[in-house]
C-alpha cells in the first residue's frame, strides 16, 4: 500500500468534527477529502450498493471552491461554515438540481427535480459538497432497502443480510466509509432502524424541527428529515445545518434550534432520570439485542444517571394504528404520481386510449408491490364506511399513544429501549412477509406517531451473531438536545468499553474487493 | 369489521388508478387479509371520549407575508412532462367517449 492509499484510508475513518477540524488547519484539502470518499465509493460500492448516483464532478467543483476561498483568506474564508468542505450523501427520496431523483421508484426513473429541498439549499449554502443519492426502499416504504426499484443495498457488516429500511443506503454509505454524513428520512424508523443494524448514528428530530420541503412525501404527518453519522457529535452538527424554521413547509416549527453541539458536548448525566420502557424489551427481543441493552443501562447508571421503568400501555396499538395512518396518507400523497406532469407514462396495450386507463396502466408498471399494497390499505381505511373504524380510530390512538408519551416524561427526562426487536436479518428472509417485515419497527413507530425525537447508536455486537445492536434514546418534542447530550455520554463510555469506535470492527470491504477483483483476473 | 376480499381488492384498485391481473388481485387479497387482521385492535382501543389527533405537534394560523415568491417558468414546470404541447401538459382523451 502506497502512502497515499494510506492516508486516505486515514481520512475516510475519520468524523465530520475531525475532518472540518483539520480542514481548517490546513493539514487537508477539501478536494482530498472529497477525492477520498469517491475513490471509496469507487472501491467498494459494487459491493454495498448504496448509491443510485455518484454526483463526483459537483462534489469536487464545490470542494474546490472551500479550498480557493480558504486559501484566500479574508473574511469569505472566516464566514465559512465550520462543516465547508465536509462531504454528504443524501437520501435519494429528498429533490436535488443537477441529480437524478428516483424515491427508490421506476416510476421517477431519469426525472430530474426543477427544484432543491430546503435542507439541499442548506448543505450548498454551507458548502458541503454532496457525493451523490442513496437507495431506499420505494418511496421510503419499508424496512430492508430490498423494496428499491434498483435493487437492494447490502449490509457492510455482512453483505448477505439487510441494511435496514428505508434509508439502508444512507445508513450503509457511512458504515462503509464512502460518506461521513448522511440525510435520511424517519416516517416509523427509516433513519433509526438502519443505523442500528449498520452500527452507525441516526436521529429523527422533532417533528417541525427540521424542512419537509422537498423531501417527497409519504406520510406528512409523520415524516422527517434528519441525520445519519457516525458520531453523536455529528449529528448534532448536521442537524444544526438543516434545522430551523422554514416558510416553505408550514409545519415546520417556528422557535429557533437550541445549540445541540454544546448538548452533545455536555459530558455528564448526572441526576438525568432516564425511563426504561416496559412495553419496549423482553419478550420478542433477541437475546443478544436485549443484553447490549442491559449493557448501556449499567453503564449509565455508573455515570451517575437514575434508572426507573416506566409503562406506556397503548404502544401495543401503535403499529396498527401507523399501518392505518400511513398508508392512508401515502395513498393520497401518492395521487400525483398518474404520467401526467412528471415521470413514467405508460400506454394501455390495448382498448380505448383514455387518461384513466393511461393512469391505471403507468401506476401499474411504474409502482412496485410494496408500494402497491399500501395505497390499496390506505384506500380501503379510507373509504366510506371504514373511514370512522380505520382511519378515525388509529387517530385517536394517537392521542393515547400521546398520553403515554406525556405520562412517561412525567417521570423520566429521557427514555430508552432497543432500536429494533432484532440484528440485521438476511436478505430475503422476509420479503414475502409483510407482517414480519412491519414488525421491525415496533419500538420506532411510538415517535413518529407522537412527533417526539429520537436517536438510535451503536450498543455493541449481539452475542449470537456478531452484528450491530442499536440504542434507542427518546426525548419530549422540542427538547432533542437532550438525546445528544445522553447519546454523547453514553457513546463515549461504550467506546472506551471497546477500544475504539464500533465501526473499527467492521470486516474491511477494500481488501475483499481487491480480493475478488484478483480471483477474478486469476481466472 | 368486515374482512377483505377479491372484489374489494379489485374495486379499490380501480379507485387507486392502478391495473391488476387476476393473479395480482388474488395475491394482494390474501396479503391484505392478514395486514387488516392484525390492525382491527385499534378500532377498540380509545372509546368516544378520546378526541382524535391528526397532527402530531399542532401549530395554529401559520401565516407568511403576501408577497410573490419563487415561481417555476413554464419551461421548467414541464421539464419533467412525458408529453407537452405549447407550454401545456399533453394528456390522452380525457372522456371515454371522444
Amino acid at each position: 500500500m502506497t502512502e497515499q492509499n494510506t492516508s486516505a484510508d486515514t481520512l475516510i475513518r475519520l468524523s465530520a468534527a475531525q475532518l472540518s477540524e483539520k480542514l481548517r488547519a490546513g493539514e487537508v484539502t477539501a478536494v482530498e477529502v472529497t477525492q477520498a470518499y469517491l475513490d471509496r465509493i469507487a472501491a467498494v460500492d459494487g459491493q454495498v450498493n448504496a448509491f443510485l448516483h455518484v454526483n463526483a464532478g459537483e462534489a469536487l467543483a464545490v470542494a474546490a471552491e472551500v479550498d480557493a476561498i480558504r486559501a484566500a483568506g479574508g473574511a469569505e474564508a472566516e464566514a465559512l461554515h465550520q462543516l465547508a468542505g465536509v462531504p454528504i450523501a443524501v437520501k435519494d427520496l429528498i429533490v436535488t438540481i443537477g441529480q437524478p431523483t428516483t424515491a427508490g421508484s421506476k416510476i421517477l426513473e431519469g426525472w430530474h427535480s426543477p427544484y432543491d429541498a430546503t435542507v439541499v439549499e442548506r448543505l450548498r449554502a454551507a458548502k458541503m459538497p454532496i457525493l451523490g443519492k442513496t437507495n431506499l426502499d420505494e418511496f421510503a416504504m419499508g424496512s430492508s432497502t430490498e423494496h428499491s426499484a434498483y435493487g437492494p443495498t447490502r449490509n457492510p457488516w455482512d453483505l448477505d443480510r439487510i441494511p435496514g429500511g428505508s434509508g439502508g443506503g444512507s445508513a450503509a454509505a457511512v458504515a462503509a466509509f464512502e460518506a461521513p454524513l448522511a440525510l435520511g428520512t424517519d416516517t416509523g424508523g427509516s433513519i433509526r432502524q438502519p443505523g442500528a443494524v449498520t452500527g452507525t448514528v441516526g436521529v429523527k428530530p422533532t417533528y417541525g424541527s427540521v424542512s419537509r420541503y422537498g423531501a417527497i412525501a409519504m406520510a406528512s404527518s409523520l415524516d422527517q428529515i434528519g441525520p445519519v453519522t457516525r458520531t453523536v457529535l455529528d449529528s448534532a452538527l448536521l442537524h444544526q445545518v438543516i434545522g430551523g424554521h422554514d416558510p416553505r413547509d408550514s409545519t415546520s416549527l417556528p422557535e429557533p434550534l437550541e445549540d445541540l453541539v454544546a448538548a452533545a458536548k455536555t459530558g455528564n448525566v448526572e441526576g438525568l432520570r432516564i425511563g426504561i420502557i416496559k412495553e419496549l424489551h423482553g419478550e420478542g427481543y433477541q437475546a443478544g439485542v436485549e443484553n447490549r441493552f442491559n449493557d448501556a443501562l449499567e453503564l449509565l447508571k455508573e455515570a451517575g444517571a437514575e434508572i426507573v421503568e416506566v409503562s406506556c400501555p397503548n404502544f401495543q396499538y401503535a403499529l396498527g394504528a401507523y399501518y392505518l395512518i400511513m398508508p392512508s396518507e401515502a395513498s393520497s400523497n401518492l395521487a400525483k404520481f398518474d404520467g401526467v406532469r412528471y415521470g413514467l407514462r405508460v400506454l394501455p396495450e390495448d382498448g380505448p386510449m383514455t387518461i384513466e386507463r393511461v393512469m391505471g396502466a403507468t401506476r401499474a408498471a411504474g409502482f412496485g408491490d410494496e408500494v402497491k399494497r399500501r395505497i390499496i390499505l390506505g384506500t380501503y381505511a379510507l373509504s366510506a364506511g371504514y373511514y370512522d373504524a380505520y382511519y378515525g380510530s388509529a387517530q385517536k390512538v394517537r392521542t393515547l399513544v400521546q398520553r403515554d408519551f406525556e405520562a412517561a416524561f412525567a417521570q423520566a427526562d429521557v427514555l430508552i429501549s432497543p432500536t429494533a426487536p432484532t440484528t440485521a436479518f438476511p436478505l430475503g428472509e422476509k420479503l414475502d412477509d409483510p407482517l414480519a417485515m412491519y414488525l421491525n419497527d415496533v419500538a420506532t413507530i411510538p415517535a413518529n406517531l407522537a412527533g417526539v425525537p429520537g436517536l438510535s447508536l451503536p450498543g455493541g455486537l449481539a452475542d449470537e451473531d456478531g452484528l450491530p445492536v442499536g440504542i434507542q434514546l427518546l426525548a419530549p418534542a422540542r427538547e432533542d438536545a437532550r438525546l445528544y447530550r445522553v447519546g454523547a455520554v453514553l457513546e463515549s463510555l461504550l467506546e472506551a468499553k471497546w477500544g475504539g469506535p464500533l465501526l473499527a470492527q467492521a470486516p474491511d470491504l477494500a481488501a475483499a474487493a481487491a480480493e475478488t477483483l484478483e480471483t477474478q483476473e486469476a481466472k | 369489521m368486515a374482512a377483505i376480499n377479491r372484489d374489494d381488492v379489485a374495486h379499490l384498485a380501480r379507485l387507486a388508478h392502478i391495473e391488476m391481473s387476476a393473479e395480482e388481485l388474488d395475491r394482494m387479497a390474501g396479503e391484505l387479509a392478514v395486514i387488516v387482521d392484525s390492525v382491527k385492535s385499534v378500532s377498540e382501543a380509545a372509546g368516544d371520549d378520546v378526541p382524535a389527533t391528526s397532527h402530531p405537534i399542532p401549530l395554529t394560523n401559520v401565516f407568511r407575508d403576501d408577497v410573490v415568491g419563487h415561481t417555476f417558468t413554464a419551461k421548467q414546470a414541464l421539464s419533467g412532462a412525458p408529453d407537452s404541447d405549447e407550454n401545456r401538459f399533453k394528456v390522452p382523451a380525457i372522456l371515454d367517449e371522444a
